[in-house]
C-alpha cells in the first residue's frame, strides 16, 4: 500500500467513526485537531483501524503513537490486506 | 422504525464504527412514541461504550433511554453511600456491569477450605446488601450480571472441580447470585456467563482491552453484551413478541405435504434432515408452555397441514396451535387477520418461514413482523434463539397458561355462535370475578399488566412492580384488580385500576384491561365496584382521564359509556370525564362479583 492509500482508508474510518464526512486526515493529525477524539473515541478508532488493515497494534503502539502519520507507519509496515 | 445494522446476525464492528450515524437514524424515525426511562448504569469497570450501544438497541426496541453512568468502579459506592447524583436520578432499572475482575478475594492454593468458604460468603454478602440497598431504596428492576469464567486457568482441568480453582470459586459464587434471584422478584440476571461461552472466553477477555481502557470484555464483543441487556429490558417493559406464526412445507417438515403426502414428508429420527426438523418441532412445542401462541401460516390445504401436523414421527400435534392458517391467501393477509383474532397487533409476531420470498411480502406489507431470515433446517434453531424474542423475565403462571386460555375462547366463540342474544350468551359462561385491593400475590401480575396492555388502557402509565407495591400500601390510593373465571377456565387478573383521593374526587389514573375478555363486561363489574368503594369513602367524584395514544383508541369512548360527562378535551383528543358517584346506577348484570 502506498502511503497515501493507507491516509485515503484512513479518512473513512475516520469519518465513520466520527461521523463527520468532511473529515480528512493528515501525517501530524492528533487527537487534539479533531472535535470528539477523545479517550473513549479512541478506544473505537483503534478497534475500527485495526478492522480496516487487518490487523492488530500491539498495547505499546497504542500507549506510545503520537499523530496520525505514526499510526501510518505502523500500518504502512503490517497492513497486509487492503479491503 | 428498526434499523438494519442492528438485527440479528448483527456485525459488532459495523455497530461500534457507525454508532453515531445509527442513532441519529433511530431518533430521525422514531415509533408512534417512545417509552422513556431513566437507566443506572452502575459500573465496576469502564462501561462508556456499552452505554451507547445499549442506547442503540434500547431505542430500536422502542425504549428512550437517559443515563446515569457511575464514575470508573463505582457502582458499589454509589449506591452504599447515596451518591447525591443518583438520588436524584431517581433511576427505572438498575443495570449492574461487574466482572471477575471486581471479585476481590480468590482463593488461593495453599489457602484451607473454612478460609475458602468465608471468602465466598463475604463476596456474596457484599453483593447480597449492595442489591438490598438499591431495591429497598429505588424499588426498581435490578439486572446483575453473573461472572465470566477467568481468562486462565492455573491449575488446569482441576480449576473446575477443586475449591481452590477460580473456576470452581466463580461457579459457587454464581449459584449464591441465583440463589438471590430465585427468591425475588424484578432481580435479574444478566447471563454473561453463557454469552462470553458462546461468544468464546478467549476473545471476550482479552486482556488487552483491559490493560489499556479498564474493559473487562473485548470491544467487539460489546454490542452482543448490549443486545443482551437490552432483550431484558425490553421484556420487563412488555416489549417481547408473544407470537410465532410458522410456515410449514421446509420450516416444521422437509418437503411439501401436498405433494409428497403425510409418508413422504421429512421428520424424525430415520434421517439427518429429519432430525433437524424434529429438534426444531420439539423447541417450537416448548414455545407454547412458556406461553408464546403458536399459530400455522402456510399456502396448503387445511386437511394436509393438519394431516402433517398429525405426522407420527413429529413433536408438535395440530391442538398445540391456537390457530391453523392453511389457504391460499397472502401470509401478510393471514397475520393480520390472526391478529385481530388475538386482539394483538402484529408488531407481537414472529413469522417463520423458510422461503425468501414469502418473507420479504410478509416484511413489506405488515409492519413491525418481525422476520427472521430463516437459512437450513439444522440452523433454525440457533437462528430464532439468538433474537431473544421470548426473552422470559418473568415465568408467570399466566403465562404459563396463556395458550390454553386461546383455546378456550375459540371454545367460547363456539358457544356464542349459538345463542341468539348477546346477553344469554354471556349468562351462559356462568362468569364468577373477584374484585379487590391489590394483594401481594398478584404484584408482579399488575406489573406486567400495566406494561404490556396497551389497547384497552386509558392512560398508559407504566409501572415497576415497586411503584405498585407502593401505591398498594399508600393509603391515598384506591386500587383494584379484577380476575375473571368462567366455566371454560380461569383469565387469572385481567383488569387494573388505580385511582388517587383529592378533596373528595378520586382521579382515575389507570384503567386496562386485558383484552383476552373483551366484551365480557368485565369493565362494568370494575366501575360497579369502584364506585362502591368510592361511596363507602365518602369520594362524591370520579375523574377519567384519557390520554390518547397510538393504539388505545379502542377506549376513547370507554367514560361516555360509563355515563361519565366530558369535561374537558383537548386538540390531540386527551379528555377529562366526571362522574358524580350518587347518580350511578350498577351496570353488571352477568357477572358474579365478590369484592
Amino acid at each position: 500500500m502506498t502511503r497515501q492509500e493507507i491516509f485515503s482508508a484512513l479518512n473513512e474510518v475516520f469519518r465513520d467513526v466520527f461521523d463527520d464526512e468532511d473529515l480528512a486526515v493528515g501525517e501530524t493529525t492528533t487527537a487534539s485537531d479533531v472535535e470528539g477524539w477523545d479517550s473513549f473515541a479512541h478506544v473505537n478508532l483503534i478497534l475500527s483501524v485495526e478492522r480496516r488493515f487487518d490487523m492488530k497494534f500491539t498495547m505499546v503502539e497504542v500507549t506510545d503513537m503520537k499523530n496520525v502519520g505514526a499510526m501510518a507507519d505502523i500500518l504502512s509496515a503490517r497492513a497486509t490486506v487492503y479491503k | 422504525m428498526s434499523h438494519d445494522l442492528l438485527k440479528i446476525p448483527f456485525d459488532p464492528h459495523k455497530i461500534l464504527m457507525k454508532r453515531k450515524s445509527i442513532k441519529k437514524q433511530l431518533l430521525k424515525n422514531p415509533p408512534s412514541s417512545f417509552l422513556e426511562k431513566r437507566v443506572a448504569l452502575l459500573g465496576g469497570s469502564t462501561t462508556r461504550d456499552i452505554m451507547e450501544i445499549l442506547e442503540l438497541f434500547l431505542l430500536n426496541y422502542g425504549i428512550k433511554p437517559t443515563f446515569y453512568e457511575s464514575e470508573y468502579g463505582q457502582y458499589w459506592q454509589d449506591v452504599m453511600f447515596d451518591a447525591p447524583s443518583l438520588v436524584s436520578f431517581a433511576p427505572d432499572i438498575a443495570v449492574i456491569h461487574t466482572s471477575n475482575r471486581n471479585i476481590t478475594r480468590y482463593p488461593e492454593p495453599d489457602d484451607d477450605e473454612v478460609k475458602i468458604d468465608e471468602f465466598l460468603n463475604a463476596e456474596s454478602e457484599k453483593f447480597r446488601a449492595f442489591w438490598d440497598k438499591l431495591r429497598s431504596v429505588y424499588g426498581c428492576p435490578v439486572i446483575q450480571n453473573n461472572f465470566e469464567y477467568p481468562f486462565y486457568r492455573l491449575m488446569g482441568n482441576k480449576e473446575a472441580s477443586d475449591v481452590h480453582g477460580r473456576v470452581n470459586f466463580i461457579t459457587r459464587l454464581n449459584m449464591k447470585f441465583y440463589e438471590y434471584a430465585q427468591q425475588r422478584d424484578n432481580f435479574y440476571i444478566n447471563d454473561i456467563n453463557y454469552i462470553s461461552s458462546s461468544y468464546g472466553l478467549e476473545h471476550w477477555a482479552d486482556p488487552f482491552y483491559w490493560y489499556m481502557y479498564k474493559y473487562s470484555l473485548c470491544l467487539p464483543a460489546i454490542p452482543l453484551l448490549a443486545y443482551n441487556i437490552s432483550n431484558i429490558i425490553k421484556s420487563i417493559y412488555g416489549k417481547n413478541k408473544k407470537v410465532l406464526t410458522l410456515d410449514l412445507d421446509n420450516t416444521l417438515w422437509g418437503g411439501i405435504i401436498g405433494d409428497d403426502g403425510v409418508n413422504g414428508i421429512v421428520v424424525g429420527q430415520e434421517t439427518s434432515e429429519g432430525q433437524a426438523y424434529l429438534e426444531f418441532q420439539k423447541y417450537i412445542k416448548s414455545h407454547s408452555k412458556l406461553g408464546v401462541i403458536l399459530t400455522v401460516n402456510s399456502k396448503n390445504d387445511r386437511e394436509n397441514a393438519v394431516a402433517g401436523l398429525n405426522h407420527p414421527d413429529g413433536a408438535l400435534r395440530p391442538e398445540d396451535f391456537a390457530v391453523i392458517k392453511a389457504n391460499w391467501k397472502p401470509k401478510s393477509l393471514n397475520i393480520m387477520e390472526i391478529a385481530e383474532g388475538l386482539s394483538l397487533l402484529p408488531e407481537s409476531f414472529v413469522f417463520a418461514d423458510d422461503n425468501p420470498a414469502e418473507r420479504a411480502i410478509v416484511e413489506e406489507q405488515t409492519q413491525g413482523v418481525a422476520v427472521p431470515v430463516m437459512k437450513g433446517p439444522e440452523h433454525y434453531i440457533q437462528t430464532l434463539d439468538k433474537f431473544g424474542f421470548f426473552e422470559v423475565t418473568n415465568l408467570s403462571k399466566d403465562d404459563l397458561r396463556r395458550g390454553a386460555m386461546y383455546k378456550e375462547n375459540a371454545e367460547r366463540a363456539t358457544l356464542m355462535a349459538s345463542f341468539e342474544n348477546y346477553e344469554d350468551y354471556l349468562l351462559s359462561l356462568g362468569m364468577k370475578a373477584v374484585i379487590r385491593a391489590f394483594e401481594p400475590v398478584y404484584m408482579s401480575r399488575i406489573a406486567q399488566l400495566t406494561n404490556k396492555s396497551n389497547q384497552f388502557n386509558l392512560t398508559t402509565k407504566r409501572y415497576t412492580q415497586g411503584e405498585i407495591e407502593a401505591v398498594a400500601e399508600d393509603g391515598r390510593f384506591i386500587t383494584l384488580y379484577g380476575k375473571l373465571e368462567d366455566k371454560f377456565g380461569d383469565n387469572g387478573v385481567v383488569s387494573v385500576v388505580i385511582g388517587r383521593t383529592d378533596d373528595g374526587a378520586l382521579h382515575v389514573e389507570l384503567w386496562l384491561m386485558s383484552c383476552r375478555v373483551l366484551k365480557r363486561d368485565m369493565e362494568y363489574a370494575m366501575m360497579d365496584t369502584l364506585v362502591k368503594r368510592c361511596r363507602l369513602l365518602g369520594l362524591t367524584k370520579i375523574l377519567g382521564y384519557y390520554y390518547r395514544s397510538a393504539k388505545n383508541a379502542m377506549v376513547k369512548d370507554f367514560y361516555d359509556r360509563m355515563e361519565f360527562t366530558k369535561q374537558f378535551e383537548d386538540t390531540d383528543g386527551n379528555a377529562v370525564w366526571v362522574l358524580e358517584t350518587r347518580n350511578y346506577e350498577a351496570k353488571n348484570t352477568v357477572i358474579e362479583v365478590t369484592d
